[in-house]
């Protein structure tokens, strides 16, 4: 994708002392020598002779800065190079300019249109929420996909990470929460990051994001899997950026959407490795979970503001390893998490969420009654509970064969293939209101014998399936 | 600056930074530089700690981030180590790991936010009530005033350590936050004291006798229970319930103050404590349970090496505490992150990695910090203490990861969570098997003196059930349970009375939240006499399937259907039961 040879505008800063003393020349990083009055974390230009590249100070030792190049360092010639340091972090323009844009993992237009301008420059580092501030999120996003609104509610200012397998359809329902997602009443936006994405991939990603574009409700940021790797470190950070802004000085309810996670965590321990740091686990760095946290903890909602900002990063488990350290520690701060299952998607369901296998953490602050409908957490507890019945009925058929269960154990195998067929399969394009999501629960709950609705009252029970002009009949 | 360390020497003691990797610094020429010091560095004047002196160079962990510092910046000795100020207005309240109040900080934490002059907190004026004269004799750790709070806690001001004799000057009435109230053979004591962080408070001796600290969670009070002064750690994979379990016992368990440490947790997770804290009233004295409580909050996206330090800060406000005489509870969220920021800073220096990558100190870092818990006869002669619940993350819910294992050895009880009981929405999730208590039979002793002789003997029996119902369900799932013999299967359904009906806790029902000690062993005698009664009934020839067709319901719901302190409902439930399965035919 950087394929434009543009420099986006914030980028060219006044000029500075220019330093030519390249030293050495490892991976994506630079070390420069003969260095003075430079900061740590400060952002530098690298001028080649074809166009500059970005970076930013890791380490600095006496007269020697090591530089990160984001763009990586192919082409790079020690001595036809020269660095200027801008004397700030690196900082990007914040504003509503972004919204409707289509840009590179570095922020350079790729829609044909000039730079993206914004009110003013903020670092894409970010600086940590006060906690005392924080307002605990209670407000739902719908996203219109049942499995998910119906069971693993997403809660405006949460993390909720969506973990996959190569293979499962998992950039289709990101792209498709992205397409589809709202809040109650507020103004909604989008922020789509893609991080190593196949040029396929982010064909599909523009298509099907492009009415949501146009009419100024999102912004695109892409880097492609054949783009700068260390470009993947800037990509997320971008995104939030621009997200905070949108979310805290705008008013906006802003998700963000970041895929692929795994790509970014290499990026790092690209780095870390070229810095010949201690690995911890698998070769990433012991840093990886404050480094994924500095990302995922810029979610949230702050007290008495309008505005959040919700994450969904997506992520896939290398070979469907759960206990990978990017899953996991992506789950240790995440606020729950959405499985995708390769049994499941083999079954033709999508989308392929395992639901006994995700939970969201602030559904219960974020459903139920005066925030989606009063049936909701019952019916949601209902429906998991009872699913995990059938999954051991299906267990015993397998051993026994079908044909020898009991009564209740049959009536949970068609319990659990109505709820798929009724709830938790849809189009990827099928958007559901909330009240049809929950309203196909109860279909597919009432497939049960009544006595084993013992998470639901009788009350409820009598509202949802015994309405006298539908003739339901008492099972 | 900030209430980290007071202000620098009068003599300048300035070298400069020669090397700058995020939290690491190293600086040359601060003459006299000492381990622990406290080092301003640049013109922000950030807070560095020394850990490492060769020669003239010091090197430091910085606790904010350095983005900005460049080598040739000043780096100024303090002289001091890094120091907290101690006094009242601590309840109620947030701090970040270096003590600083969060209450009065902006939205956004930059370094250079306002130090807190201009706090709130620091300049409350409060009131001083003698509890001494002018002419009194006293000894160390002796009350010299209390100050009314808002909570239930009595905040009393102590003669410090290293200091007794004739009280000279007493003050009444209003005082600032660091004035002195009183002057004791020649040393003046003000209202907030300064306490160097790391270094633990001293108290009279230890005491061995355990005495439980009530959590309210049967699971833990009934099975592995934890002593007053004891450690205990909460481990479990993500999606377990650690927080939400360390988050009953901060709301429930009977101890006077709760230090609450988010130490590389979410932002989202500290907010959701304050605020509910805020809501909830303590049963015990009416009050609100935030008023009870110190919230040290420094989540996973703050500066790292503070993290480290939070632990720290929780403990020295726990001992603080319980120097008035209090019983105190850190709790510790988590204390697997707190080795992370060792791990990290370990790494960049480059210290050689023992297991994983972490530091060959860790076992000897976590036992020193575990330790720091223990109930005591404090310097004034009173019986208090520091209960430490710490939470241990392991990676990829990997039990043999080394936080884990190190604090297995140290802690007196151990909580582990398990994934299977978590996914089946079995809360908490504190599994039987891999769970231990080191005390049980020292707060068997209490209980029995304490009016529940058979409190030991329905804990075995219950945990005998569990353990062979675990042992006779993995064979039921190949052969399937009708193929059991009776008495196999009554133990089956044993098992799941006592998973569903006792340990399984709903903590947003109220009547279910918390739990009374009579209301968990009535719970218990209730399962365990509707087990004897299935087998009595099998005995006399009734047919398993007609015991698993009795309606269960009451027992499992027994837990909800009386208040938390409510024991007779109970014993109504089970006349009724137990009358249920004798006319079973």
């Amino acid at each position: 994708m950087s394929g434009d040879g543009r420099a986006p505008s914030w980028a060219a800063g006044e000029p500075r002392v220019a330093h030519r003393d390249v030293q050495a020349i490892r991976g994506p990083l630079l070390v420069v020598g003969g260095v003075d009055g430079v900061g740590w974390d400060e952002s530098a230009q690298v001028a080649t002779e074809e166009g500059v590249r970005h970076g930013l100070v890791l380490e600095l030792d006496g007269d020697q800065a090591t530089v990160q190049v984001f763009e990586g360092t192919d082409g790079l010639v020690p001595g036809a190079i020269e660095v200027r340091f801008a004397g700030s972090p690196l900082r990007v323009p914040v504003g509503a300019g972004w919204l409707g844009r289509v840009c590179n993992g570095r922020g350079a237009p790729l829609d044909g249109g000039p730079p993206v301008t914004g009110d003013r420059l903020e670092p894409v580092a970010g600086w940590p929420m006060n906690p005392v501030d924080r307002d605990p999120p209670h407000e739902p996003v719908l996203t219109g996909v049942s499995a998910i609104d119906a069971l693993t509610t997403l809660v405006r200012g949460q993390k909720l990470p969506i973990f996959s397998v190569a293979g499962l359809p998992h950039l289709a329902l990101a792209t498709q929460i992205a397409a589809q997602a709202t809040s109650a009443g507020t103004r909604f936006r989008v922020v789509f990051a893609a991080m190593g994405l196949t040029h396929a991939d982010i064909a599909y990603v523009r298509d099907r994001l492009e009415e949501r574009t146009s009419s100024g409700e999102l912004v695109l940021i892409l880097n492609a899997a054949d783009d700068p790797a260390i470009e993947r470190i800037l990509t997320p950070r971008l995104a939030l950026t621009v997200a905070e802004h949108l979310a805290f000085d705008d008013g906006a309810d802003v998700l963000v959407v970041l895929s692929d996670m795994t790509n970014y965590a290499e990026a790092v321990r690209e780095v870390s490795a070229a810095r010949r740091e201690i690995p911890a686990r698998r070769g990433y760095p012991g840093y990886l979970y404050s480094d994924l946290a500095s990302l995922y903890e810029r979610c949230g909602r702050v007290r008495d503001r309008d505005g959040s900002v919700t994450i969904v990063p997506v992520l896939t488990m290398p070979a469907g390893d759960i206990t990978h350290p990017v899953p996991d520690l992506t789950g240790y701060i995440t606020e729950g998490q959405i499985v995708l299952s390769p049994e499941i998607a083999a079954r033709g369901v999508y989308p392929p969420v395992d639901t006994l296998g995700s939970l969201s953490r602030l559904m219960r602050h974020g459903a139920g009654a005066r925030r989606t409908r009063d049936d909701h957490l019952d019916v949601a507890a209902q429906v998991l509970a009872a699913l995990a019945r059938a999954r051991q009925s299906a267990a015993l058929a397998e051993l026994v064969g079908a044909a020898a269960l009991g009564e209740t154990d049959r009536s949970y195998l068609a319990y659990r293939e109505e709820l798929e067929r009724e709830l938790l399969d849809q189009g990827d394009a099928e958007s559901r209101s909330l009240e049809e999501t929950l309203d196909r629960a109860w279909t597919a709950l009432a497939t049960l014998p009544r006595q084993e609705l013992t998470m639901l009252s009788p009350e409820m029970i009598r509202a949802h399936l015994e309405l006298p002009d539908e003739g339901v009949d008492d099972a | 600056m900030d209430a980290v360390s007071a202000s620098p020497t009068p003599a300048a003691r300035v070298g400069r930074a020669v090397r700058v990797t995020g939290p690491l610094i190293e600086a040359d020429g601060v003459p006299d530089v000492a381990m622990g010091e406290i080092l301003r560095m640049g013109a922000g004047g950030i807070s560095a700690e020394v850990v490492g002196v060769d020669g003239a160079r010091a090197t430091m962990q910085a606790y904010e981030y350095t983005g900005g510092l460049r080598v040739g910046d000043p780096a100024a000795g303090t002289g001091q180590p890094l120091t907290g100020l101690f006094g009242p207005g601590l309840l109620g309240h947030a701090f970040d790991g270096l003590m600083r109040p969060l209450s009065s900080a902006p939205l956004w934490l930059r370094p250079d936010r306002p130090g807190d002059d201009a706090d709130g907190i620091r300049s409350h004026r409060w009131t001083f009530v003698p509890a001494v004269a002018a002419g009194d004799t006293v000894g160390e750790g002796d009350v010299l005033g209390t100050v009314p709070t808002t909570g239930a806690v009595e905040h009393r001001v102590l003669t410090p350590a290293g200091c007794a004799g004739t009280v000279e000057r007493i003050a009444a009435g209003e005082v600032g936050e660091l004035d002195a109230v009183a002057r004791v053979s020649g040393r003046d004591v003000h209202l907030s004291e300064r306490w160097p962080i790391r270094r633990p408070r001293p108290h009279r001796e230890r005491l061995t006798d355990p005495v439980p600290l009530h959590t309210g969670q049967r699971v833990l009070d009934l099975f592995f229970p934890v002593a007053r002064g004891a450690a205990a750690a909460v481990t479990g994979g993500f999606g377990t319930g650690k927080t939400m379990l360390l988050q009953q016992v901060a709301k429930w368990c009977d101890a006077d103050v709760i230090v609450y440490v988010g130490c590389g947790e979410r932002g989202n997770e500290m907010a959701d404590v304050l605020d509910d804290l805020g809501r909830l009233v303590d049963a015990r004295t009416g009050g609100r349970l935030v008023d009870r409580t110190v919230v040290v909050a420094n989540t996973s996206n703050m500066p790292m090496m503070a993290r480290e330090l939070s632990i720290y800060t929780g403990v020295s406000i726990a001992e603080y505490f319980r120097d008035m005489g209090h019983d105190a509870v850190v709790i510790a969220d988590s204390t697997s992150r707190w080795a992370e920021a060792l791990r990290e800073f370990a790494n960049r220096r480059g210290d050689l990695p023992a297991e994983e990558g972490f530091p060959a100190d860790l076992a000897s870092e976590l036992a020193a910090f575990y330790e720091r818990a223990g109930r005591v006869t404090t310097l004034g002669g009173q019986e208090a203490s520091v209960t430490v619940i710490g939470a241990v993350s392991p990676p990829g819910g990997d039990m043999s990861e080394p936080v884990t294992t190190i604090s297995q050895r140290f802690v007196r009880a151990m909580w582990m969570l398990d994934r299977d009981l978590a996914y089946a929405r079995h809360y908490p999730a504190v599994h039987w098997s891999g769970s231990f208590a080191r005390d049980a039979a020292g707060l068997a002793r209490w209980q029995t003196v304490h009016g529940d002789p058979e409190w030991a003997q329905r804990r075995a029996r219950a945990l005998e059930v569990l353990a062979e119902a675990d042992r006779l369900e993995s064979l039921a799932e190949v052969i399937g349970v009708s193929s059991l013999p009776g008495r196999e299967r009554v133990v089956v359904l044993g098992g799941r009375l006592l998973r569903e009906g006792v340990l399984a806790q709903n903590a947003l029902h109220p009547n279910d939240a918390t739990c009374a000690d009579a209301k968990g062993a009535a719970l218990l005698d209730l399962v365990l006499d509707v087990i004897d009664a299935c087998h009595a009934a099998i005995a006399r020839g009734v047919s398993a399937t007609a015991l698993e067709r009795v309606d269960m319901g009451p027992v499992i719901r027994a837990a909800q259907d009386g208040g938390p302190e409510d024991a007779t409902a109970i014993a109504a439930t089970r006349e009724r039961m137990l009358d249920a399965i004798r006319r079973v035919s």
